[in-house]
């Protein structure tokens, strides 16, 4: 090629013969199947841990928005109705559920169940407890929010906030700058109005769209 | 840069156009915590140091996680050198990395699944950060696997030290907290722009401006010792 044959001169000439085709498939199906491999194999080891965890969260969930029920029943929402018999499908985790509170005595405490809507900026997700023949809330618990450090995510920590649902009907309406009367009324956390609201908003829209089902559950249950 | 086929194997001792000088292993080690840290000085990964930052855990679990991958991403990448072909070695290392961040992914969901929840979409991403490919394509696809470990432990080190740093001084002016552990009691009124996005642009310029004055007084007085 050229005459120059400098040692540590930029090489800029072309590679003269160039790696065959099957030799650079060759290596990218071997790295891609031993990184396969690996995922998977490091997925089916931590998948247990996984799934524990999200079934503790939905248990304590459960367990502080119902106010310590004794037990509770699963129902799965099917169609547009509900059912005690999980319905066959993969994942049970995309199933809307109603989780139905009993206390020690086997009185009925409450329902609870989740509702995911957009909060300030991302998907706010909620376990709501609520007794289903008046529509009063019993406690509600963030499973999930993305609101803004410091200011949104109160609706989190704010016990203040949160302990005002209890007792609440709804449709509930949300009150700025001073304390919210009953039967109704909840005050928004200041600086943090529209992650309130959006808390409010899901609570009214959840219990609007469960207290029918049910309602005819229990209809059905008694016949 | 000079980046040339690494081809089929040439009989001449190992020559590799563009690899770092020989070095100590302390040294390869120290280069990415001080002269060549990856936030403060080369300025890579700025993605997940502005997003991430807001709470000390937070940074330090995506620095510890970033190292993680520079570890074993530099390891396979050094190992695997001489048989990944030039034409696809970024396929190649991109695939490498992408593998190990996914593992270190679910590692973290499984043990710290509160740090995985905050950390949400900015964990997979840390494919992304051109840190990453960058060490794999100038540093470990060139030197023995020993050196290119070395090398990921410090930039590791260096981005961690870097996002703890950045992430302490949010958490404690934005929430009054370190840790979740309120430090200056209820009196105080957290400085709430600092954990959302402009505080962390605020929090890397004066840090780099300190540093900047930390090497100039330095250099004053080398220069006086003249």
């Amino acid at each position: 090629m050229t005459a120059t044959h400098h040692h540590g001169a930029p090489a800029a000439m072309p590679p003269s013969q160039s790696t065959p085709a099957w030799k650079l498939l060759l290596t990218l199906a071997l790295a891609g199947a031993l990184s396969g491999w690996l995922v998977v194999s490091v997925y089916k080891v931590t998948l247990p841990a996984v799934q524990k965890y999200a079934a503790e969260q939905v248990n304590a969930a459960v367990h502080e928005v119902l106010k310590a029920p004794a037990r509770w029943d699963t129902l799965y929402l099917v169609g547009n109705t509900l059912t005690r018999t999980a319905p066959a499908k993969p994942d049970l985790a995309d199933i809307p559920k109603a989780f139905v509170g009993f206390d020690a005595s086997g009185r009925r405490l409450g329902v609870a169940v989740t509702a995911a809507e957009p909060g300030f900026q991302e998907l706010l997700t909620l376990m709501i407890g609520f007794e289903p023949p008046t529509g009063t809330v019993i406690g509600f618990k963030v499973l999930d929010q993305k609101e803004t450090p410091g200011l949104g995510d109160k609706i989190e920590r704010d016990t203040a906030f949160g302990g005002q649902f209890a007792g609440r009907m709804a449709p509930l309406t949300g009150v700025k700058g001073r304390a919210g009367k009953p039967p109704s009324e909840v005050q928004t956390i200041t600086g943090a109005t529209i992650s309130s609201r959006a808390v409010i908003r899901i609570i009214n829209n959840a219990i609007a769209k469960w207290r029918p089902l049910l309602e005819a559950w229990d209809r059905e249950g008694a016949r | 840069m000079t980046a040339v086929a690494s081809g089929p194997p040439v009989t001449a001792p190992e020559f590799v156009p563009g690899a770092p000088p020989p070095a100590s292993l302390a040294a390869d080690v120290w280069r990415g915590i001080s002269r060549e840290n990856p936030v403060l000085v080369q300025f890579l990964g700025m993605c997940p140091t502005m997003a991430v930052t807001n709470t000390l855990a937070n940074g330090f679990a995506m620095g510890i996680a970033t190292l993680f991958v520079l570890v074993c991403s530099g390891l396979l990448v050094s190992l695997f050198r001489k048989y990944i072909a030039h034409e696809v070695r970024i396929t190649a290392f991109i695939l490498i990395i992408a593998t190990f961040v996914t593992l270190a992914d679910m590692i973290l969901a499984a043990t710290f699944p509160t740090i995985s929840k905050a950390l949400g979409p900015f964990m997979p991403l840390i494919v992304a950060n051109c840190l990453l490919l960058g060490r794999a394509e100038a540093f470990a696809a060139k030197v023995g696997p020993v050196r290119a470990v070395a090398d990921g432990f410090g930039m590791g080190m260096g981005f961690t030290l870097s996002l703890s740093l950045l992430s302490a001084i949010r958490e404690l002016l934005g929430r009054g907290s370190l840790l979740n552990h309120d430090l200056l009691g209820p009196r105080f009124e957290p400085w709430v722009f600092m954990v959302m996005p402009p505080g962390g642009f605020l929090t890397l310029g004066i840090a780099l401006l300190g540093l900047a004055f930390i090497i100039e007084i330095r250099r004053r007085r080398a220069r006086r010792a003249a």
